[in-house]
């Protein structure tokens, strides 16, 4: 097959291949985190307690609505409605927005009460706790990178959208970005147990 | 590029809109990004070479020589890293592997060629980021390619800057693998059935695999050793709670696949080469294939032989020291196959050839000195001794590095329509041979009568030896000397290379010299077998 043409299956397949690679990325930190529960059950579990369960489960609905708005633009853009499209877009970034806007909060309360990488407090404490807040805050740090990098690409797609060149024919690119959304969607639905549910 | 005038007429070299540079850096076709790969693997190559040389001279005799032993340290370092992660992990599956793998299976391009070129763009900014961080901040960094924690979190040499590169060159890395898995996926000519893969293009679908499914883990491993020097975040500092044996468990679940992202193309490229100068169909053709993707396998799962030492459970040692013997088993398929091929053949031993050749006896030294590192018993006794430095020398060195040059030898020809000289090629590999030898078999005997690696001074005892192994990087870096130049020269200014002058019998060779910009005029319908010489012209 000559690159002439274009082929769609081929895109998926390479994009499918890429979503592997950042599983595994935070497959590592699992790895981490799974060692280290084993090790210090008690602790993990009172650091569990002192999440904000409130921000957590708000944050995974929004999340989990935002991939469904995901969706539904391909779908849209497969009918060719474009500004049905562009409206389902637009609510995705937004999602993403108040994701971010609880995350900021989440942060924020937590370092004024002095839990925050490296901090005094968690030093003095038991090992095991430094330890759960520092993969807390790594995870959830590396999944709102993810969120920034994902509400970028939705936004260019919107872009490309409105300039038709993504479009009734030719949308692997929309679907692909909303797979690597579904993948940021994905990971969050297992840090929210493993952090903010446990035990 | 004036060195275009001098290219023999026409081929890719000729075709394009652009001129000067940027004809190169914004180019997406494979041939011109596996040039480009190709020069800055080479560069980074002799960089290495020469760094190695100044360890060496360091090393010549006991005592201070040329160097502190700070700067001894960061020599090292630099040299590991620059030769991991700049020569050897791109360097068959980048340069070769572009130029090669979509003419080997009919097809005029790899399936997404914009993010081809954004992989050599990534690869050349984490080398510049690497080359940032050996001459900024605290200092070129001094903890080994390995970065150990803790050492690692506490220097205050250029660490961080200098993992971040990696990262880079990581992500670099993967977008490679994944262009070249969907590229064997979806982009064979017709007729071109899984079983007409040339097997350099099978070994590289294996390496890709191991690129796309390792990679990810050193990725989230380096940035967490700078999340540990930036944030201290104590995941791996035991007074924290941590642990830093967690830290080897990750690197290694990386890096040992990694060395099979290093050998396999170079496997590659011997199962493509023996069988054209034996003039011979390569002997088990599926066990070969076959044995690329059993290696990568199970070499996935033996990470922990580099830990025998470091306190894991005697059960844990015992399973990882049996699952290292089992990969040697498709390694010595691969030996016994090259060796059937080449039995009853007409072998020519022109310089690929006889790069080929050295390359299974190298490697098949490295890959037995490697089972006396896989037997728990005799690697306590040698682990982190010189004898370490020469197992991983003759295999990446002596097999993948020999490898290299008899891919160059053999393929490069092809794609600037000039040849390098005969006779200097062979003078040039017979000093490396020698030279090779002596240098790093000395390093073993050392590293058996208990010399450490790592060390900037030692024992009058190995006074004599020491003397013995700088001696032979000499007479080795002499033949790369001779070798490079000689390529150097050839392909630019060297008798014209027309037709199919080695009687090859994969796609490569039925297009015409240098290949054009499209590759096919007209996409190829495959009728036969990458190793069927039936009627293609003896030279
Ligand atoms: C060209 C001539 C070369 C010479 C003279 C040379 C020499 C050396 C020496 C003396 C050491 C230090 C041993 C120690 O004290 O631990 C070393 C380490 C190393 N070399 Fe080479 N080498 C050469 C080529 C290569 C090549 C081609 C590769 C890889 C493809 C390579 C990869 C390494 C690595 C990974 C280390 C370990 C660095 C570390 O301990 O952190 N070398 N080499
Ligand atoms: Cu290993």
């Amino acid at each position: 097959m000559s690159h002439l043409e274009k082929d769609s299956f081929g895109a998926k397949l390479g994009m499918w291949l890429f979503l592997f690679t950042e599983m595994l990325l935070f497959g590592g930190v699992f790895i981490l985190y799974s060692v280290y529960l084993t090790r210090y059950p008690k602790e993990f579990g009172l650091g569990g307690h002192q999440l904000d369960l409130v921000y957590g489960a708000t944050n995974t609905v929004v999340l989990l609505s935002s991939s469904l708005l995901a969706a539904m633009s391909v779908t849209a853009i497969k009918t060719g409605a474009k500004k049905l499209t562009l409206g389902l877009l637009s609510g995705t970034v937004g999602c993403a927005f108040i994701f971010l806007g609880i995350k900021y909060l989440e942060w924020s309360a937590k370092f004024h009460h002095g839990i925050y990488p490296n901090a005094p407090k968690l030093i003095a404490g038991p090992p095991g706790e430094s330890i759960f807040f520092s993969l807390y805050y790594l995870t959830t740090g590396l999944h709102g990178i993810h969120v920034i990098v994902g509400a970028v690409l939705m936004s260019w797609t919107a872009v490309m959208v409105h300039k038709e060149r993504i479009n009734v024919t030719d949308n692997v690119t929309l679907e692909n970005v909303t797979l690597y959304w579904h993948l940021v969607d994905l990971v969050w639905i297992f840090i929210f147990p493993l952090y903010y549910l446990i035990l | 590029m004036s060195q275009q005038t001098a290219m023999a007429e026409g081929g890719f070299w000729r075709d394009t809109g652009k001129t000067g540079i940027g004809a190169w850096i914004f180019s997406t076709d494979h041939k011109r990004i596996g040039l480009m790969y190709l020069y800055c693997v080479l560069g980074f190559f002799l960089v290495g070479a020469f760094l190695g040389l100044l360890i060496r001279l360091e090393l010549m005799a006991p005592g201070p020589t040329i160097m502190t032993a700070q700067t001894y340290n960061a020599m090292f370092t630099v040299h590991g890293v620059v030769m991991i992660f700049l020569f050897i992990i791109p360097g068959i599956p980048a340069s070769f592997g572009n130029l090669v793998l979509p003419i080997q299976l009919g097809a005029r391009d790899v399936a997404f060629p914009r993010v081809n070129l954004f992989s050599w763009w990534l690869y050349a900014i984490g080398a510049i980021i690497v080359l940032i961080s050996l001459f900024t901040g605290g200092g070129a960094p001094d903890t080994g390619w390995t970065f150990y924690v803790p050492f690692s979190a506490r220097t205050t040499t250029n660490v961080s800057l200098a993992v971040f590169g990696v990262f880079v060159l990581g992500f670099s890395s993967i977008l490679t693998g994944i262009n070249f898995i969907t590229t064997i996926h979806r982009m064979r000519a017709p007729g071109m059935t899984w079983t007409r893969i040339p097997l350099f293009a099978w070994s590289l679908y294996a390496t890709a695999w191991v690129q796309v499914l390792a990679t990810p883990i050193i990725a989230i491993t380096l940035l967490l050793v700078v999340t540990e020097r930036i944030l201290g975040l104590g995941l791996f500092d035991p007074t924290r709670g941590g642990d830093p044996v967690m830290y080897q468990h990750m690197f290694w679940i990386y890096s040992h696949p990694a060395v099979y992202i290093m050998i396999l193309p170079g496997m590659g490229v011997i199962s493509d080469i023996i069988p054209v100068f034996s003039r011979k169909p390569i002997f088990g053709y599926k066990m070969i294939a076959f044995s690329s993707l059993a290696i990568a396998a199970a070499g996935s799962a033996v990470w922990g032989h580099h830990m025998y030492t470091s306190g894991m459970s005697d059960l844990g040692v015992l399973v990882f020291s049996f699952l290292t013997f089992i990969v040697a088993i498709p390694s010595a398929i691969k030996v016994f196959n090259w060796v059937s091929t080449m039995y009853k053949g007409s072998i020519s031993l022109e310089a690929p050839m006889l790069f080929a050749l050295s390359f299974i006896l190298l490697f098949s030294i490295g890959g037995l000195s490697g089972l006396i590192l896989g037997a728990a018993s005799t690697d306590i006794h040698v682990h982190d001794t010189h004898f370490v430095v020469g197992h991983f020398h003759y295999v990446m060195f002596g097999g993948t590095g020999f490898a290299f040059f008899a891919a160059a030898h053999y393929w490069l020809p092809k794609y600037f329509g000039r040849r390098y000289k005969e006779k200097p090629a062979i003078v040039g590999w017979v000093f490396m041979f020698i030279g090779f030898n002596i240098l790093y078999f000395t390093m073993q005997v050392l590293g058996m009568e208990g010399m450490p690696r790592r060390y900037y001074d030692y024992l009058p005892e190995f006074a004599r030896l020491n003397f013995v192994a700088t001696v032979g990087s000499w007479i080795l870096l002499t033949g790369v000397a001779i070798v490079v130049w000689n390529l150097w020269r050839g392909l630019f200014t060297g008798e014209p290379f027309t037709g199919n002058p080695w009687g090859g019998a994969s796609l490569e060779w039925s297009i015409p010299t240098p290949p054009p910009t499209e590759n096919f005029e007209e996409d190829p319908v495959v009728t036969h077998g990458p190793y069927d010489f039936k009627g293609v012209g003896v030279p």
